[in-house]
């Protein structure tokens, strides 16, 4: 087990310096620089905005070489600094965050758990009731096949605009500031249901098209037939062939994470729901180069933990993959 | 008493008609007999050996009667069919290597089968623990997952799981046809120490390996096409069989002594035919040298001398 968690741990911190690289470079390959876009709002005298711009371009220590940006970010990363927003200056990085991070998790975790969840739950009933299927599976497909974006447009177009029934932007009424009371909290709630429900639709269709065809392939496999020879009852075997099922579930709820945030960046987007995907369109709007590695940092880090936490998960609950590591 | 199955006819339900896998077999397999059922790929000779315990479609059941001990085993009846499967008609799978759910520990999978048939575990535990040492495996694979045995250790545990309950009658189904000869022997000398100890009563023994049944078989049942051939015992089919389909059979089994480099096999002319729309009367008969007229309609499955039934209109 030592082991298995050792040459696992070693894959993702090079994942993650492999990724921290590429988090940096993708910003400053962006045409224009941060500077100009900070200096330009401040709407100043040609003279003056050059004084600033290239003060500003010390401070920032962009005029230093690449190079030495890219070790000076890793130096300030090894401190926990992720730098000054130029977008909401002078705002440390962090903060930002951190303001917006509860958001996402309010999103993100609700959406992927009860979906799949119910998706699995859902997906195995198919298996065995016809009519369920027949209408399920299609449902299914379609979902899973819409685009988190499109089934969060459609939502907040039906639900939001024409039927009025929810609100299609923020994360709470504009009028009520943030703080412990049922009319927040009730409030809270109720800007956050198109959002959820546009990324549980998506994900649930996923997972219950997966755990049908799973379950449908365990019961055909060769311990369900010996078990119903030896007149085992069915709930005997759905059991064994619902647990069987699920282990490539966790495997795929490790391959999905990744798409999954990049489906709540835009459903935040479209929502205007103030997690980090509502931050990163405003980093790359602003060429925030601070905010949006920042972000990215952040959601890189969730996903490898995500993934480490279901590889410890899943050689927990799949004796193959237990037994094959000591058995190397 | 034994088994008794009465005309018994089996199709299997297709998108183009039915396939007539089993038409009326009429025989009885009595009290301790290993009777080898034997016959080429397609015969139908496990559409009879599932049908006795695990009717499930596309299998259809069309009509017939099993009688196991003078009582009636309701085939056709998924339901009622859970009393007697495992405690009363046991079977050991062709598969059967790859019959244990991977990630449940061997013990406790047989537990949940046994809770399942209202037996407890620890019970029964003594006896699993002697079964055990019979067939030459240790405790310990009770605390094992399957993945953790080789294939041969996993099959003799599918062998002890399914006669744990002295079944009345065992269907070993094809359970040589992936083991090299050694563990061969050692399967077979198993299945008649089961018969000899009492696990189990009746035994039929499903194979397409004539030299294996010689071996332990106290009768054999040659089928064709969906057909009952010929059923005597061991010796009398392998020295003077009568229906011509068996002869052929056995003329084509490799003889000791014989050097095959000068007198070449004997194989079969001619193929099985589709059993979707097969031949009236006897399925053989356009691969049977000595066929005539009558052969177009179905010979009775006859005695002609004690436990000597043979199928076929020269005979009668």
């Amino acid at each position: 087990m030592g082991r298995y968690l050792g040459r696992k741990l070693a894959i993702y911190l090079l994942t993650f310096f492999f990724a921290v690289t590429i988090d940096w470079l993708i910003p400053r390959l962006m045409p224009g620089n941060p500077v100009d876009t900070m200096v330009a709002r401040m709407a100043l005298r040609a003279d003056v905005a050059e004084v600033l711009r290239s003060y500003y371009i010390r401070a920032f220590q962009l005029d230093l070489p690449l190079w030495q940006q890219y070790l000076n970010f890793w130096i300030a990363l090894s401190r926990g600094d992720l730098g000054i927003s130029t977008w909401l200056f002078p705002q440390p990085v962090i903060a930002i965050i951190y303001r917006a991070v509860p958001y996402d998790l309010l999103l993100l975790l609700p959406a992927i758990l009860l979906s799949w969840i119910a998706g699995n739950q859902a997906g195995a009933m198919a298996a065995r009731v016809r009519w369920l299927d027949n209408t399920l599976l299609p449902l299914s497909y379609i979902l899973t096949a819409t685009p988190y974006m499109w089934l969060a447009l459609l939502l907040a177009w039906a639900l939001g605009h024409v039927a009025g029934l929810f609100p299609i932007a923020g994360a709470y009424s504009f009028n009520i500031r943030p703080h412990l009371s049922w009319l927040f909290i009730r409030d809270l709630l109720w800007h956050w249901f198109l959002p959820f429900t546009s990324l549980f639709l998506v994900m649930f269709g996923g997972w219950a098209i997966g755990m049908r065809n799973m379950i449908i392939y365990e019961l055909e496999a060769d311990y369900s037939r010996y078990l119903e020879a030896l007149g085992a009852p069915q709930r005997l075997i759905r059991k064994y062939a619902f647990r069987n099922a699920m282990l490539p579930q966790i495997t795929g709820l490790a391959l999905q994470l990744g798409a999954i945030v990049a489906g709540t960046l835009a459903t935040e987007i479209v929502f205007a729901y103030p997690g980090t995907g509502y931050l990163i369109l405003q980093a790359v709007q602003n060429q925030d180069y601070f905010l949006l590695q920042g972000c990215f940092l952040f959601i890189i880090t969730g996903v490898l933990l995500a993934n480490f936490t279901i590889d410890i998960i899943y050689a927990l609950v799949d004796p193959r993959t237990r037994l094959g590591m000591t058995g190397e | 008493m034994g088994l008794r199955v009465e005309n018994l006819r089996v199709y299997y339900r297709t998108l183009s008609g039915y396939v007539r896998a089993l038409e009326g077999a009429t025989f009885a397999v009595s009290d301790g007999e290993i009777m080898g059922l034997a016959g080429e790929s397609g015969c139908g000779k496990t559409t009879l050996g599932h049908s006795l315990i695990y009717l499930k479609p596309p299998m259809t059941y069309m009509e017939g009667r099993v009688l196991l001990d003078g009582q009636e085993v309701p085939i056709w009846d998924m339901k009622r069919m859970s009393e007697f499967r495992f405690r009363r008609i046991s079977l050991i799978p062709q598969y059967a290597m790859n019959a244990l759910n991977p990630t449940r520990k061997i013990g406790r999978m047989i537990a949940d089968l046994l809770a399942a048939h209202g037996v407890d575990f620890r019970e029964i535990l003594p006896e699993l623990k002697r079964r055990l040492d019979l067939v030459q495996l240790s405790h310990e694979v009770l605390n094992m997952y399957p993945i953790e045995l080789s294939g041969g250790m996993r099959q003799r545990v599918v062998m002890v799981i399914s006669t744990l309950l002295n079944p009345a009658l065992l269907i070993a189904d094809e359970i040589t046809s992936a083991l090299d000869v050694s563990t061969q022997r050692a399967v077979c000398e198993m299945i008649v120490e089961f018969r000899n100890r009492g696990f189990v009563r009746s035994t039929i023994f499903i194979t397409h390996d004539m030299s294996i049944l010689y071996q332990i078989a106290d009768t054999i049942m040659v089928m064709y096409a969906g057909q009952l051939v010929e059923k005597a015992p061991t010796e009398v089919i392998l020295r003077s069989p009568h229906h011509p389909y068996t002869r052929m059979l056995i003329a084509s089994l490799p003889r000791v002594g014989v050097r095959h480099r000068q007198e070449r096999l004997q194989g079969i002319p001619g193929a099985p035919p589709r059993l979707l729309d097969p031949l009236p009367g006897c399925r053989f008969r356009d691969r049977c040298p000595v066929a005539f007229a009558r052969c177009a309609e179905v010979p009775p499955f006859v005695e002609i001398e004690p436990g000597h039934f043979v199928a076929c209109w020269q005979e009668i």
